[in-house]
């Protein structure tokens, strides 16, 4: 190399530029040689991880939800299905201004004011490009008035979407239950991949206990995206190969509940805080199931407003409590049958010994008397027409002679104190009191002890013992049956919608009660015909011109106890909320049972044979007579529509 | 056959028209060329990579147009002007550089632009040339290699304009602006133990850049650059992002417009810094290598004829503006491809992108001025 000179020579710079040059040229071949091997690595030996990365990249898969199995009563009328509906949707990213748009909806009408705090954190948790909705189930003249205004609200959007819809709105809502918004406790139960794109599940009732079945599984699509996360139809030019899993619906479920004899019973108790309930004695199923009060469940897929919910709950004869399942009543005279059998069970008397009733039960050494319902007394009283007369001082007596534990440990075979174990969730046990039971509830020593006159009040099914209407018919079906009991069940079969394949399910049997001679059984369902057809019978009244054999029991439980030295009370003239609720079991028809049945109003204007047994009666006859047999039933009544038949005086049974 | 006969004298007496006409107008066959087939591919690789945009493609064309007009008169303009203009050109991109400095328009977060009424300005980019230009100028009538003193002066003549580039902030134009004057000295003869010396300078001024000099986004790049997958979708998005459209697309690549990364806009800035990682995905290796030999024949032409050059300046102008453009092509897609940090340098011809492009025609053009073949060689 030239050394440094101080004049210039042309030649030698000549060439040590193109020395450099050439130097240069062999750096830029080597340093083009670095990225091309930089290349290699990328697209020849590492290209199965960058092609995987890349598919990642692009395809994102998006879940399709299933259809939710119908529900159907037991002759195929749907109670719960799948409406299209509109709702609306709105789009974060292509809202420019969030809170007026609100503000303009709930201008409109479309929203509450007082929602929007509820509908921005909602908007808050959710992607900007997601759809999210606001409003569902438009009615038509929301759709309307949206639609006029829609150029004022870009970004918002109405959508057509599947949602729960039940067509007869209030009726067997308690049975049926309803679907709501998955909440973070529905998270932990559920198997949240199957929800992927569900927002509603079963809140209460078959809804609930069935959503496994109805649930069905949840499919899904890829979808190509952009960076945005945004769906694109295709990548350039090319539609792109996606795959889809179907979506497997949910099971169909046929109900036990027979439509025509629930909305009987419903329109029987209308008005009422009140309860009934029909059960076959066969195998369990449930025919009717109604809790008055209701609502409609439909709001609660819709989403209820907050005044929309504070009114439900609020609502001073709660609608929304399942009054069937959840609500317990002393079973007043309704446990008589059972406490005769009890009786024989332990051979405390024979059928044939007989009580001579004077209108009071005096145990030895207590002064206070235990009152009949009836002043005068019924006389002589054997144990069959103790029932049909409901004769209190002869259960009195019995009780006594058994006391509580016994009857306690024969009552229970019945399904007294203890769940049914019905197919629904929610199900109280009411209370079948023991001297085990008292010393457990109380504190104090003394407030420990079973009295001998605790055990009389439960001797006509007062005191301490309750029992839900559920039971209540449960028990009157198994004497019904003659001792063949079943779990209660509100769904009979199960139907796969793919297959079309409709599997029954089994009764469930649960064990007899024990009786040392059937003949108890005649005994007890003797005594209940005579309720209905002798004419000493309680309930002969409601009962009368059956077109079959009615056995029944009325029944009154006190709210308000009468001081024994008071005046007894005609029902009317006590306070709403103090009056009797009125009770009545019954089965039909009586020499070969198909329908057992429960009937329980609160604080009812009259007592049970008075106002339970004829709504009893009006179940009894939508089930066993043809729509012909009743239609002309009624016509033949029509002239003098039965008035709540005026109590007779003193009646508490 | 008499038809074919006459079509290939027509075709033969086109050919020779052609490169008459190259020839008049001191045009480098070759090196014009391989500069249009850039061009070209550049060209159909944008339309893909904008999404299909016809407007994009336009405004490209455009400007590729403009670029070649601008290669074409200055390949007219006699090389003993352009040695002239060229301390000229030097202290009027300083003094412009000043001004952008204190009023320039802000733009993208960086403030580069300088507004002279009728059109908008990037001084930084008259730099590209006239810093190589001015240093030719400054050397070629010295012997070389250059004195020490010589050196200092060139030094400061790259580093002044370097440093107020960097700090609009563009680090991608400063470093080559310092790469065209960097070349000079290096080609005019640097002797290795300054090159040495320089290379053992550059670690404390590194360290020193590092704590007092470099924004914050440019040292997150560097950092990034280091661990990729530190900050996926932040800073490392970018890199992580275009390794998988060159990797996704294998040896023969998903086809034209078939690039998920690119097509689905996952690789960010595809149309213009990243616009080789759209190469890679929808062309494959084929494609990159295809584009990285006809860059490569393009720098390997544009060192031949510095080398036939005449004149020391022209020798060290044309052989920088070479080697500049061989930096330029090495610092993109070693930054596509992860090799080096991400700086902001465009693929030249591909990337979308007004001003480098003419700027770069411009340099070819001035290239070809200098080293095209006269009858009368104007020293």
């Amino acid at each position: 190399m030239a050394r440094s000179v101080r004049i210039k020579d042309h030649h030698a710079e000549s060439q040590l530029f193109e020395q450099r040059a050439v130097v240069a040229a062999v750096l830029m071949v080597i340093a083009m040689g670095l990225v091309i091997s930089r290349l290699v690595w990328l697209q020849v030996v590492k290209y199965d991880y960058f092609a995987d990365l890349s598919q990642g990249n692009r395809i994102r898969i998006e879940p399709i939800p299933p259809n939710r199995g119908l529900i159907l009563d037991r002759n195929g009328l749907p109670l719960a299905t799948n409406a299209p509906s509109y709702q609306l949707e709105l789009t974060k990213e292509q809202v420019a201004d969030v809170d007026a748009t609100l503000a303009g909806i709930a201008e409109i009408g479309l929203i509450d004011k007082e929602n929007i705090p509820t509908i921005k954190r909602d908007l808050r948790g959710r992607r900007s490009f997601d759809a999210v909705p606001i409003k569902l189930q438009l009615t038509e003249v929301e759709l309307a008035r949206f639609a006029a205004r829609r150029h004022q609200f870009p970004g918002v959007e109405i959508r057509p979407r599947l949602t729960r819809y039940y067509p007869l709105a209030e009726s067997s809502v308690h049975a049926i239950g309803y679907v709501g918004a998955i909440s973070e406790d529905d998270k932990k139960r559920l198997n949240l991949d199957d929800y992927a794109g569900t927002t509603l599940t079963g809140k209460n009732g078959v809804e609930y206990a069935y959503e496994d079945q109805l649930h069905g599984r949840a499919g899904f699509q890829q979808l190509l995206v952009n960076a945005q996360g945004r769906s694109v139809e295709r990548i350039g030019n090319e539609a792109a190969k996606l795959e889809r899993k179907e979506p497997v619906a949910g099971n169909d479920l046929f109900l036990t509940i027979d439509m025509r004899v629930q909305q009987a019973a419903e329109e029987a108790l209308r008005g009422q805080r009140a309860s009934a309930v029909a059960i076959d004695p066969a195998n369990g199923d449930i025919l009717a199931f109604v809790s008055t009060p209701a609502f409609d469940p439909n709001l609660f897929a819709r989403g209820l407003t907050r005044p929309e919910y504070l009114a439900l709950t609020e609502d001073p004869d709660r609608p929304m409590y399942d009054r069937v399942i959840r609500g317990v009543y002393p079973p007043g005279s309704t446990v008589k049958p059972m406490m005769a059998m009890a009786a024989l069970e332990y051979g405390m008397v024979t059928p044939a010994d007989s009580v001579f009733c004077r209108g009071a039960y005096r145990m030895p050494g207590v002064s206070r008397p235990w009152r009949d319902w009836k002043p005068g007394g019924h006389g002589h009283v054997d144990m069959r027409k103790a029932i049909a007369t409901s004769c209190d001082v002869y259960f009195y007596d019995i009780a006594n002679q058994m006391g509580v534990d016994r009857i306690h440990d024969y009552l229970a075979q019945f399904g007294m104190g203890t769940i049914t174990g019905i197919d629904i969730p929610g199900e109280k046990i009411g209370l079948l009191p023991s001297t085990a039971w008292k010393k457990k509830a109380f504190r104090r020593k003394e407030a420990q002890m079973w009295f001998p006159g605790d055990t009389i009040s439960i001797g006509i099914g007062q005191g301490y013992m309750n029992a839900t209407p559920l039971q209540l018919a449960h028990a009157t079906a198994t004497i019904a049956g003659r001792g063949q009991r079943f779990k209660p069940r509100l769904v009979r079969a199960v139907r796969n919608v793919t297959t079309g394949q409709v599997t029954e399910l089994k009764p469930s049997p649960l064990p007899s009660p024990h009786v040392n001679d059937p003949g108890a059984w005649d005994v007890a369902i003797g005594g209940m015909y005579d309720v209905a057809n002798a004419p000493y019978g309680t309930a002969r009244g409601a009962t009368a011109n059956a077109l079959y054999k009615i056995a029944g029991k009325s029944g009154t439980a006190q709210v308000f106890t009468v001081a024994a030295n008071e005046k007894m009370r005609k029902p009317g003239e006590l306070a709403e909320h103090l009056r009797d609720h009125a009770l009545f079991i019954a089965f039909a028809p009586a020499d070969a049972p198909r329908i057992a049945v429960a009937v329980v109003v609160e604080n009812a204007p009259a007592g049970g044979s008075g106002f339970a047994a004829p709504i009893a009666r009006r179940i009894l006859d939508t089930y066993l007579l043809t729509p012909e047999q009743l239609a002309e039933q009624d016509a033949k009544r029509k002239p003098t529509p039965p008035p709540p038949p005026a109590p007779r005086p003193g009646e508490t049974e | 056959m008499s038809l074919d006969a006459i079509d290939s004298s027509r075709t033969q007496r086109t050919l020779t028209g052609t490169a008459q006409l190259l020839l008049a107008l001191h045009l480098d066959g070759p090196l014009f060329i391989a500069l249009c087939m850039v061009g070209a591919v550049g060209s159909i690789v944008l339309f893909s990579a904008s999404g299909s945009s016809l407007d994009m493609l336009e405004a490209q064309l455009m400007r590729f147009a403009l670029g070649l007009i601008a290669m074409i008169m200055l390949a007219q303009v006699p090389p003993r002007i352009i040695r002239n203009a060229a301390p000229v050109a030097y202290v009027i991109g300083l003094i412009m550089l000043l001004l952008v400095m204190f009023t320039g328009d802000i733009a993208m977060g960086a403030q580069r632009w300088l507004d002279l009424g009728f059109v908008r300005f990037q001084p930084s980019e008259l730099m590209k040339l006239a810093v190589p230009l001015a240093c030719a100028w400054f050397l070629h009538e010295r012997p070389l290699p250059p004195s020490l003193t010589s050196l200092l002066v060139v030094g400061l003549g790259i580093g002044i304009p370097t440093l107020l580039i960097a700090e609009q902030p563009d680090l991608g134009t400063a470093l080559l602006v310092a790469a065209g004057g960097g070349m000079v000295v290096l080609l005019a003869g640097l002797q290795i133990r300054y090159i040495l010396s320089v290379v053992g300078l550059l670690v404390p001024v590194a360290v020193v850049a590092w704590h007092f000099l470099l924004h914050d986004y440019q040292k997150q790049r560097v950092l990034t650059f280091l661990d990729p997958q530190s900050d996926p979708l932040g800073s490392g998005y970018h890199i992580i992002q275009s390794q998988i459209a060159i990797g996704s697309g294998g040896v023969f690549g998903k086809g034209y417009l078939n690039g998920s990364q690119a097509q689905l806009e996952f690789l960010p800035e595809r149309s213009t810094d990243f616009i080789f990682a759209v190469v890679g995905e929808e062309w494959g290796l084929i494609g990159l290598v295809t584009v990285i030999l006809l860059f490569m024949f393009v720098i390997g032409r544009a060192l031949y004829l510095s080398a036939t050059a005449h004149d020391t300046f022209s020798r060290l102008a044309s052989g920088s503006l070479a080697l500049t453009f061989c930096v330029y092509v090495f610092v993109n897609t070693g930054m596509v491809t992860g090799l080096l940090p991400v700086v902001g340098v465009p693929l030249p011809f591909v990337s979308y992108g007004g001003t480098a492009m003419v700027t770069l025609m411009a340099g070819f053009g001035i290239l070809m001025s200098l080293c095209a073949k006269r009858k009368l060689v104007s020293r």
